[in-house]
């Protein structure tokens, strides 16, 4: 049976735990708040970015000499994998689940005799991915976050070793793995074909608002593709990353809520047990002055 | 009441813009293009420049892009830019320092990579200093 005195501690440390564990909920509540703001503010670019692709790669179609990254290599047989995980750890399942989607596609790969190349953006993916696949990580990130959320340069200088790769022959098949996020409570690990492009199924609704009329193009179909498609590959990290980072905060929330809540929970048991035992002990010692009181 | 169509400019992190306008030049990689009302459809790249919003038969607004595509078609002009920063926000130490930045990591690329990538950024340079000198 623990002492007084060690209930006591306990309680403090638990107190001292939830003060902190409350102040991070907070400040991923706030954080959440800004990073989904960025998030929507993203989604205009990159939907203009896909219809225009999509139109374009609808005009110069399968034609001879579309550039590689519409047509891709012709091969699959060398995977890039750009894994978005947090920097930092104590947001419940976020990164565990992002890991383990990796792996799991990683040795799927591996067994049908692929070679997995990886990047991975943020500290948490690379330290534990690194102990099963370190020969594997060509490139890490850390620090994608700033202050002021994320930048778009950030996002450009993971696109450029992705094009500088793919410009190498260093793969054929690009995906990135991040959580998409859906609410607070809620991340969906999402994998998406970067390399070579996927042209969405073209919609009824292009047709209805007659805006498939003919296109010019200037100076070319080709040019403008071959100028346009690696910008794309920069705003789909970009989204990824913003995306990633407004799961981690909601992911963040809602473990810190439920810590907090716990810690309450404990702190209200072990204030019960406290209660209980001093009790105990002023009735020890009653018994034990009174008893002493009779023997006389 | 003159008619109009709508300029959307919008940028990686925001839509900047999106309003009617009497015309808009468009800084095209093959020369500057107006867009008036009812002009036919077409796709351009943006080389770095001004576009010059007009109003009233004025240039009522100068924004500076640093690269990027246009798509026009008869209701609106849509420009989906890297970097986007009205002329009067730019100061000219800055741009003085980008020119200077640029130019130093063009001669200090290695890599083709490298210096296309540098080449780029001098060029967004230099138009920033030109666009603030007229």
């Amino acid at each position: 049976m623990a002492s007084l005195k060690d209930l006591r501690s306990r309680i403090a440390s638990v107190k001292s735990t939830k003060k902190i564990t409350s102040a991070m909920k907070m400040v991923a509540a706030s954080k959440l708040r800004r990073s989904q703001d960025a998030a929507e503010a993203a989604r205009p670019y990159a939907d203009r970015m896909g219809t225009m692709l999509g139109r374009l790669a609808a005009a110069v179609g399968g034609a001879q000499g579309a550039p590689k990254l519409l047509a891709g290599t012709g091969k699959d047989d060398v995977h890039l994998l750009v894994v978005f995980t947090a920097d930092r750890g104590l947001c419940g399942g976020f990164n565990a689940s992002i890991i383990k989607a990796t792996r799991i596609k990683v040795r799927a790969l591996r067994a049908a005799g692929k070679t997995v190349k990886l990047i991975c953006v943020g500290r948490k993916g690379a330290d534990a991915l690194k102990r099963e696949f370190g020969d594997a990580i060509v490139a890490r990130y850390t620090g994608v976050e700033g202050k002021k959320g994320i930048d778009f340069s950030a996002a450009t200088d993971v696109a450029d070793k992705v094009l500088a790769l793919y410009e190498e022959g260093e793969f054929d098949v690009c995906s990135i793995f991040y959580n998409k996020f859906v609410s607070a409570i809620s991340q969906v690990v999402t994998e998406q074909q970067l390399v070579p492009f996927a042209v969405p199924e073209a919609d009824g609704q292009e047709e209805a608002t007659g805006s498939s009329a003919v296109y010019e193009y200037e100076p070319s179909e080709e040019a403008i593709l071959a100028d346009l498609l690696p910008r794309n590959v920069g705003v789909q990290i970009f989204g990824a990353m913003l995306e990633s980072s407004a799961s981690e905060h909601g992911a963040r929330m809602s473990a810190m809520d439920n810590a907090t809540r716990n810690a309450g929970d404990m702190i209200d048991r072990l204030s019960i047990q406290y209660n209980r035992s001093r009790q105990a002990q002023i009735t020890n010692e009653l018994i034990e002055i009174i008893s002493g009181a009779e023997a006389l | 009441m003159t008619d109009t169509t709508v300029l959307e400019l919008v940028s990686p992190s925001a839509l900047l813009k999106s309003e009617p306008v009497e015309m808009v030049v468009v800084p095209g990689t093959d020369g500057n293009f107006g867009v008036l009302p009812k002009h036919s459809p077409m796709i351009s790249t943006i080389r770095p420049g001004v576009i010059d919003i007009y109003a009233g038969g004025k240039v009522s607004e100068r924004i500076f892009v640093a690269g990027g595509v246009a798509e026009v078609n008869p209701e609106r002009c849509t420009i989906l830019a890297e970097e986007a920063v009205p002329v009067s926000d730019i100061k000219a130490d800055e741009a003085q320092a980008r020119l200077e930045t640029a130019q130093a990591d063009l001669k200090a690329a290695t890599t083709a990579h490298d210096k296309a990538n540098a080449e780029r950024a001098l060029e967004v340079a230099r138009a920033q200093i030109a666009a603030l000198s007229n």
